[in-house]
């Protein structure tokens, strides 16, 4: 099945709950490594994101996503901020009078997301990043629409790939952001940024195998 | 003339900052500060940057920004890219902020440019508080 507006509603419904769930976990790999706001910034975000969802109505996903990404611009703080900002605003530039996604235009839109953020964060893959879990969760999308798998199994692989790509920046020294302002030091550690990008993947997967 | 913008992850920071610059270049030149998100917490907030860099451009040929740690730089580049066309007036410096911010100050009174303006913010890390 396709996500719709609805269904993306409650997407972000649950990203939210996410989120607060998970606030002081992130925060404290954020503590490890950076400046201990991870959490709260993204817990922040995403609480607002709701209540902006929630007064509003939704003709097409592109509005939506638009929302979202200002939305965080404003109130996540840190490099978290722009960076899923740009994320979600990208996403909205190919999702644009689209009423749903299936895996092509969802992996498509995810790739421009993908590209905003490089371009802004300039990270490379193995810089302990974001990157390196959304790198491999898009490119597994791509290959999911390449072999014509529907959404509930390309989110599986992507979730799969996300969570590897997670797990990788464990060993890793921090080459951008806070974190590599500690050098050797950052080694060991989880980096924040790429388990947020797994949590939220994995909420879209329930999201979608929930209702379908 | 060319405007400056000081971005910090802390509001007074920012504040403080504009206000030490401002002394300096006197009344002529565009300064503002832009620190902490939306609701008054420690970080940036890009539609924050967005409305203070239009409303320097409003009254200035082109701003100079000086964010204080990399996450405003990216704050800064969003909201410049979120300018449209306008973005080429806007250039992101990278220096020491307070000493930065007061140099590109100064230079902007004697009306530079904005690519000098980037320039001396950089030079600043050189600027020695002992003297040998």
């Amino acid at each position: 099945m396709n996500l719709d507006v609805q269904g993306m509603l409650k997407v972000f419904d649950a990203i939210g709950e996410t989120m607060a769930a998970h606030k002081d976990y992130l925060t404290e790999l954020d503590s490890a490594i950076g400046d201990a706001d991870h959490g709260i910034n993204m817990n922040r975000g995403f609480h607002k994101v709701r209540d902006k969802l929630s007064a509003a109505s939704y003709s097409d996903l592109g509005a939506l996503f638009k929302d979202v990404g200002m939305t965080l611009m404003g109130n996540v703080g840190g490099a978290s901020g722009p960076l899923y900002g740009t994320f979600f605003m990208r996403m909205s530039t190919k999702l644009a009078g689209r009423q749903d996604v299936d895996t092509a235009s969802l992996a498509e839109a995810m790739e421009e997301g993908l590209k905003g953020i490089v371009a802004l964060g300039k990270a490379q893959l193995q810089d302990k990043t974001m990157v390196d879990a959304l790198t491999p969760a898009v490119d597994a999308l791509k290959n999911a629409a390449v072999e014509g798998v529907g959404l509930s199994g390309a989110l599986e692989a992507s979730v799969e790939a996300a969570k590897s790509g997670m797990e990788s920046t464990i060993p890793l020294v921090a080459r951008k952001g806070r974190a590599s302002y500690l050098g050797e030091r950052s080694a060991g550690h989880q980096d924040p940024g790429a388990t947020s990008i797994y949590l939220i993947l994995s909420t879209i997967l329930h999201s979608v195998k929930g209702s379908s | 003339m060319n405007a400056v913008l000081v971005i910090s992850h802390s509001a007074e920071a920012a504040r403080g900052i504009a206000a030490i610059a401002s002394q300096m270049a006197g009344d002529r030149v565009g300064i503002a500060a832009c620190g902490g998100t939306d609701d008054g917490g420690l970080g940036t907030s890009v539609p924050a940057i967005l409305a203070a860099l239009e409303e320097l451009l409003a009254s200035s040929e082109g701003v100079v920004v000086v964010p204080d740690l990399g996450s405003a730089v990216l704050a800064a580049r969003t909201a410049r890219e979120l300018l449209g066309d306008r973005a080429d007036r806007v250039l992101i410096a990278d220096g020491p902020v307070l000493e930065g911010a007061f140099m590109a100050a100064v230079e902007a009174s004697v009306g530079a440019g904005l690519e000098r303006l980037a320039a001396v913010v950089d030079e600043a890390r050189g600027l020695k508080k002992l003297q040998e």
